[in-house]
């Protein structure tokens, strides 16, 4: 049985939601999957939500849009009230706890509450709380592997900002490591 | 071969470059602004002529003049953006000049939305601009396809001496899949129409889209019609997906077929007997291969993004034969494969 993960990274503009993305179907590739990334375009970018979907299947994907994730990552209010919903049965959500106060009462699904944005700050990993959630998501799920993941920040990031790698690695690190 | 993550708009810009394209003149519209911005950064590079024209119908008299020269040339829209050069591709098309024209279709109509869209499908098969002719349309329904289809475009865009248009729309020009690029063409074959200069060596060269003599007009439109009959029968592509047992029969091309292929794999799952015909080219388009996908078809069924318009060529095509039934969204909403699914049920009972 091919296995289809179906994602969605959901929060503000600049807060990194589509690298975030492209890391996670970067990763895919990686892993030799077929991927997809589709990014919201619309008037939501402006004030509101930026998400985008990611699909990562061992066979060739359907349809790119995600309405309803096995995986949700969400990094303020208006995205988790938007999506945590549309979670599937027996999915998990990362949310970063800063910015969403809320606590789901689904529990048919995994929720976890990281602090990314205050952990980014304190660990001098200032805009990292993107990937720190990353790496709660990928720890939690093993969806995909360090090694996979390390391809796709070598292939992301310009050869003039080489020195991020070990950054995104350390926040992945941190991310995969925070238990409460 | 190498696989990279790349966005649909991006890939088709990069597809250019490497099938020879030359010069590209265009002007900025969401959600196809990464093109502009691709071979902005790029096109110099590779030696050739990145323009932001003052506006869409400077564009397409630019791209005209261009090919009079025997250039590659592209440019590339989205549909409001193409409503303006729909004067100028006539114009083309009635002076023998091949380019490439790329249409990343929104909402309409008027200006519409910036989501994606099908609904200039009727535009782009049936009348981009005045007069009788034809141009090629390439419906590419992946980032790969977009790929391929930019370069064989181009490729009987110059061998038919006509336009060429990639129909896609903002979903698939936005998202971003694995990818992989041919080797950069160098050989083309010799355009010797071009009025590219010759110091009185030989006879002028003269494009030419007045002809002022009823009889001299209607023999070069008929001329250009016998063209057309060879690329019907040559040209015409589709894939064919499941349809040999196939009760009821989905139709849908580009962003929409992949959401039909993954409702038409659900219904088979569920044991119903679907299939899928999706055309990769829409004009020509493929009606024997609909015909033979549709053998043990009871029901087809065509979900496009629009109130239906290639529905007509379906129905054409089946010679209304079979029960064509219809699916649509508009407006910049994009079908659910959940959506199609309860519409394959509900037709195959």
């Amino acid at each position: 049985m091919a296995t289809t993960h179906e994602i969605v990274l959901a929060g503000f503009g600049g807060q990194g939601i589509l690298f975030a993305g492209k890391i996670l179907a970067y990763s895919g590739l990686m892993d030799e999957k077929e991927v997809s990334w589709l990014p919201s375009y619309g008037p939501e970018m402006r004030g509101g939500t930026a998400n985008c979907s990611v699909c990562i299947s061992d066979e060739p994907i359907g349809s790119p849009l995600v309405l309803n994730p096995d995986l949700l990552i969400a990094m303020n209010l208006p995205s988790y009230r938007k999506f945590i919903g549309a979670v599937k049965p027996g999915g998990t959500a990362v949310m970063d706890s800063v910015m969403v106060e809320e606590k789901s009462d689904r529990t048919d699904i995994n929720c976890f509450y990281v602090p990314a944005s205050r952990i980014a700050e304190d660990e001098g990993l200032s805009g990292m709380a993107n990937i720190i959630l990353i790496g709660k998501l990928i720890g939690e799920t093993g969806i995909i592997s360090l090694e996979h993941l390390r391809k796709a920040f070598e292939k992301s990031v310009p050869a003039k900002k080489a020195n991020l790698i070990s950054y995104n690695m350390k926040a992945i690190e941190i991310g995969m490591q925070y238990r409460k | 071969m190498e696989r990279n993550l790349m966005k649909g708009n991006e890939a088709i810009a990069e597809a250019a470059m490497r099938a020879g394209c030359k010069c590209f003149f265009g002007y900025p519209i969401t959600p196809q602004t990464e093109i502009s911005a691709y071979l902005a950064k790029n096109m110099a590079k590779n030696g050739g002529l990145f323009l932001q024209a003052e506006s869409e119908v400077a564009a397409i008299n630019m791209v005209l003049g261009a090919s009079s020269t025997g250039t590659r040339v592209m440019t590339s829209s989205s549909s409001p953006g193409i409503s303006l050069k729909s004067e100028g591709i006539s114009y083309i098309a009635a002076s023998d000049l091949p380019c490439v024209i790329v249409n990343v279709q929104r909402g309409g109509p008027g200006l519409g939305g910036i989501q994606p869209s099908q609904a200039d499908y009727w535009q782009a098969t049936k009348a981009l601009g005045h007069g009788d002719f034809h141009i090629l349309v390439f419906a590419p329904s992946s980032v790969q396809e977009m790929v391929d289809m930019v370069t064989e475009a181009f490729d009987l865009a110059d061998e038919y001496r006509m336009p060429a248009m990639l129909l896609a729309d903002g979903l698939l020009g936005q998202m971003m899949e694995p990818v992989s690029f041919p080797e950069k063409r160098t050989e083309f074959s010799p355009k010797p129409w071009a009025t590219d200069g010759h110091k009185n060596k030989r006879e002028h060269n003269i494009v030419n889209s007045l002809f002022l003599q009823p009889d001299v007009l209607q023999n070069s439109v008929v001329k250009r019609f016998e063209r057309y009959e060879e690329i019907k029968e040559k040209h015409a592509q589709a894939e064919v997906y499941l349809c040999e047992d196939a009760e009821i029969v989905v139709t849908a091309y580009g962003a929409t077929a992949r959401v039909a292929k993954s409702a038409v794999n659900a219904a088979r799952a569920k044991g119903i007997k679907a299939g899928l015909f999706r055309p990769k080219t829409l004009w020509p388009y493929p009606e024997k291969r609909l015909n033979d996908a549709c053998k043990t078809a009871k029901r087809v069924l065509c979900v496009e993004m629009s109130m239906g318009q290639m529905i007509d060529d379906v129905k054409l095509a089946l010679e209304c034969r079979i029960p064509v039934e219809f699916f649509g969204k508009t407006g910049g909403v994009i079908p659910t494969p959940t959506e199609v699914l309860a519409q394959i049920e509900k037709y195959a009972e």
